[in-house]
């Protein structure tokens, strides 16, 4: 009973003009009540436990090699003069890449007027954050002095594409942070309900960030009006973000980066690979939350439509990226050429593309291949093949200077990342993992208030 | 013995150059202390001096005072360069035997980590069925600098007379500049670098590029503090050969040390060049082509065996 009431009061909250009979209004709140026993956040099971342990050790080792790093210097790691920038380099763009998706889930298909997508925002946003701070720190493990960080703030020249990315990633952090907030207050309000269940000072918590909202009828409409505006300013921000990334590499003279694509055939990878951490994670949550009645079969049949082409367009822009210069075999970009398509990295190459891009095209193609596990698995392909993809958009252009690499120690000529290179990645990657994982365990991993909101508005 | 360097040094920088400089060298750091007193008796031991009008005098060292160490430029005069000069590189390819003289006297003079090369010295073949020569490449100290375009704190800088210097006191350690470097001419303190002390807990000076700082980037400076006292850069000097000359494009002069050339008529007669024009970087230093050389190609082969092993 007890409940019924509290659930009144979410529904007054969320149908501001009071449009549903009191009859119907019951109902409706049984209805609600089990919608919200479903999607509140859970405790980590055993497997949850050993997940987050797991993830831990390998950040406290990719600590001790940035520790190691520090202490030393760039010479724990392989990079040399001429490969000087490495895994870190290519772990950067793989993150900004996997970022953008936020924008693409939320706000891209809410303006678009979308509504299936509605129970993915929440992990969109979630991934969008992770990712994008760990962008930010990476970029801070790769610089020689990292103590002179706050140099790019009072001395950055407007004139350097790091500077514009500076900008970017910082706007597109905020932004990314107040889209993953302001949707969250309303389910703040539900969770503060359930002070009992919830821990004392996860409740202090949520009471910190979310008290104030009432879910009066004006609060709403401000929250509706500042979504909008996000949403809305977040698409160029994201655009910008990746293509100024891509730019750190087409402002220069190197054969495989000197190329006027590499703005749109970022952005068009960045969009695959943030849907197909997506749908990675919408898996693994609704297995490890039993969420399998919000995020339904067709779910997972539309994200793979929406994989396919993704998948198809980025294809395109490296037809675009690699066909006219393999057509032309200029001097200067032979040997890179011949490296990719036949040489030391063609098998990672051919990886890249096959598995990153045409399996799980052909494996979603077909009806059957929409189902859950398929793309899932479509999904992690999608992922492994992006960050080997970011690895030879950095490393082989490097290895090919235009003068030779010659009156240098052997060690300069070769590229293979050293432990703590390893380490520093891997723990970068466990930890966005990890800030997923926690951001899933404090708030629900679907909108509750909005599954609440459409579920009415289907009834009616 | 580093203060006793300095103290060297002062002595050149009164004006009078030390003809004999053998003798300025072996005087003792005491006698110069002495001499700065009032009322110094004559030691009665001589010194050669070569005055300002090109005589060579005798001078009683106790009455020789030392000037005060001159304190290196200061940043914001390092950044600005020396006003109405332009300077410029001519590489002679067809005197280069791969010596690598340059590259021993530039390492040294920088106290670059050992390992590290600023100067690189490269076989060169343009295609299969053309001869193979020696490139050595140097910092080319562009007027359209990529390096300095991408550098996002002002690190890397290009001064009113040409030279591009580094301050490792603002670089951040990004490396971007060495992406857009299209020479490869940059080179990275990837660690600490493995310099005496002494040499390391100096102040920095972009126009000495002392000390080498862990984490930062280095190049070569066109060594701007010579150039700074008139005179030439350490490899120039170093080289016997008389591959590089170096001058002022506005005095249209350049000189190997030995031989000094009329900058136009060289690269004009010479069919001088710059590398990779195309880009757009306009460098300032120039190529001689190999041609007519002095040594044939095969007598640099052993030399680059020993240092490339």
């Amino acid at each position: 009973m007890e409940n019924l009431i509290i659930n009144e009061k979410i529904t007054k909250g969320q149908l501001p003009k009071n449009s549903v009979s009191i009859a119907n209004h019951k109902i409706i709140s049984i209805a609600d009540e089990k919608i919200i026993s479903d999607l509140l956040p859970q405790k980590f099971g055993k497997a949850g436990k050993i997940w987050v342990g797991v993830l831990t050790a390998i950040c406290l080792v990719g600590l001790y090699a940035y520790y190691r790093q520090l202490r030393y210097g760039l010479i724990v790691t392989s990079m040399r003069d001429y490969v000087s920038w490495g895994i870190y380099i290519s772990n950067f763009v793989f993150f900004v890449a996997i970022s953008l998706v936020g924008s693409l889930i939320t706000a891209v298909f809410r303006l678009a007027g979308v509504k299936w997508g509605s129970p993915l925002t929440r992990i969109a946003e979630i991934i969008a954050v992770a990712a994008i701070i760990f962008a930010s720190l990476i970029i801070i493990v790769d610089m020689g002095s990292p103590e002179r960080f706050y140099y790019l703030f009072i001395y950055g020249r407007i004139q350097s594409p790091i500077i514009w990315d500076v900008i970017v990633i910082t706007t597109y952090f905020f932004i990314s942070i107040l889209l993953l907030y302001y949707p969250l207050l309303p389910d703040i309000q539900i969770l503060l309900r359930f002070k009992q269940s919830t821990g004392k000072r996860l409740y202090r918590f949520y009471s910190f960030i979310g008290s104030f909202w009432k879910g009066t009828p004006e609060q709403f409409r401000l929250s509706e009006k500042a979504i909008n505006i996000l949403c809305i300013t977040i698409i160029p921000v994201a655009f910008t973000i990746h293509t100024v990334t891509s730019w750190l590499f087409a402002t220069t003279y190197r054969p495989g980066w000197d190329s006027t694509n590499f703005g749109a055939y970022f952005i068009s990878g960045a969009f695959l690979v943030g849907a197909g951490a997506v749908v990675v994670a919408m898996y693994i949550f609704r297995k490890a939350q039993h969420l399998e009645k919000y995020i339904t079969e067709d779910h997972f049949e539309k994200m793979g439509r929406v994989l396919v082409l993704l998948a198809l367009l980025y294809l395109y822009f490296n037809m675009n990226e690699f066909l006219t210069p393999f057509f032309k075999m200029k001097e200067s970009e032979a040997e890179y050429l011949n490296g990719l398509f036949s040489g030391n990295f063609a098998p990672l190459f051919w990886f890249a593309i096959l598995i990153g891009m045409i399996v799980p095209t052909l494996i979603l193609l077909f009806k059957k291949g929409r189902k859950p596990l398929p793309v899932f698995i479509a999904g992690i392909m999608v992922v492994v093949g992006a960050w080997f993809k970011r690895y030879l958009i950095v490393t082989p252009t490097l290895l090919h200077p235009f003068l030779p690499m010659h009156d240098v120690p052997e060690s300069y000529r070769h590229y293979f990342p050293s432990w703590e290179e390893w380490a520093i990645t891997l723990g970068s990657l466990a930890g966005a993992m990890l800030i997923i994982t926690i951001l899933a365990r404090i708030f629900p991993i679907i909108p509750i208030q909005e599954t609440i909101t459409e579920q009415h508005e289907t009834t009616k | 013995m580093n203060q006793e360097n300095n103290s060297r040094r002062d002595f050149l920088l009164t004006g009078i150059a030390a003809a004999t400089l053998a003798v300025g060298c072996n005087s003792k750091k005491d006698a110069f202390e002495a001499g700065a007193e009032d009322g110094a008796v004559a030691s009665g031991k001589k010194i050669k001096l070569l005055s300002v009008d090109g005589e060579v005098i005798e001078v009683d060292e106790a009455f020789l005072k030392p000037v005060p160490h001159l304190p290196p430029v200061s940043n914001t005069e390092a950044r600005i360069g020396i006003p109405g000069k332009k300077f410029v590189m001519v590489i002679d390819l067809s005197r280069c035997k791969n010596l690598k003289h340059c590259q021993s006297a530039c390492n040294h003079a920088h106290d670059l980590n050992p390992g590290e090369n600023w100067i690189k010295v490269d076989p060169m073949q343009s295609a299969d069925h053309t001869a193979p020569y020696w490139e050595p490449t140097t910092c080319m100290h562009c007027d359209e600098p990529p390096c300095v375009k991408v550098c996002p704190v002002d690190a890397t800088f290009k001064r009113e007379d040409g030279i591009v210097l580094i301050d490792s006191d603002r670089c951040i350690g990004c490396r971007f500049c060495m992406a857009a470097c299209p020479y490869s001419a940059r080179v990275f303190n990837w660690g600490e670098p493995d310099i005496l002390a002494e040499v390391a807990n100096q102040l920095y000076s972009a126009e000495t590029s002392i000390p080498q700082k862990k984490g930062t980037v280095g190049k070569c400076d066109f060594c701007a503090d010579m150039t700074r006292e008139g005179m030439l850069p350490h490899c120039v000097s170093a080289c016997p050969n008389g591959v590089f000359a170096f001058g002022d494009m506005n005095e249209d002069t350049v000189t190997n040390g030995t031989e000094t050339f009329r900058f136009s008529d060289l690269i004009r007669d010479k069919a001088g060049y710059r590398l990779m024009e195309d880009l757009g970087t306009k460098p300032s230093v120039y190529y001689l082509p190999p041609v007519s050389r002095n040594f044939p190609f095969e007598s640099g082969l052993e030399n680059d065996k020993t240092q490339n092993s």
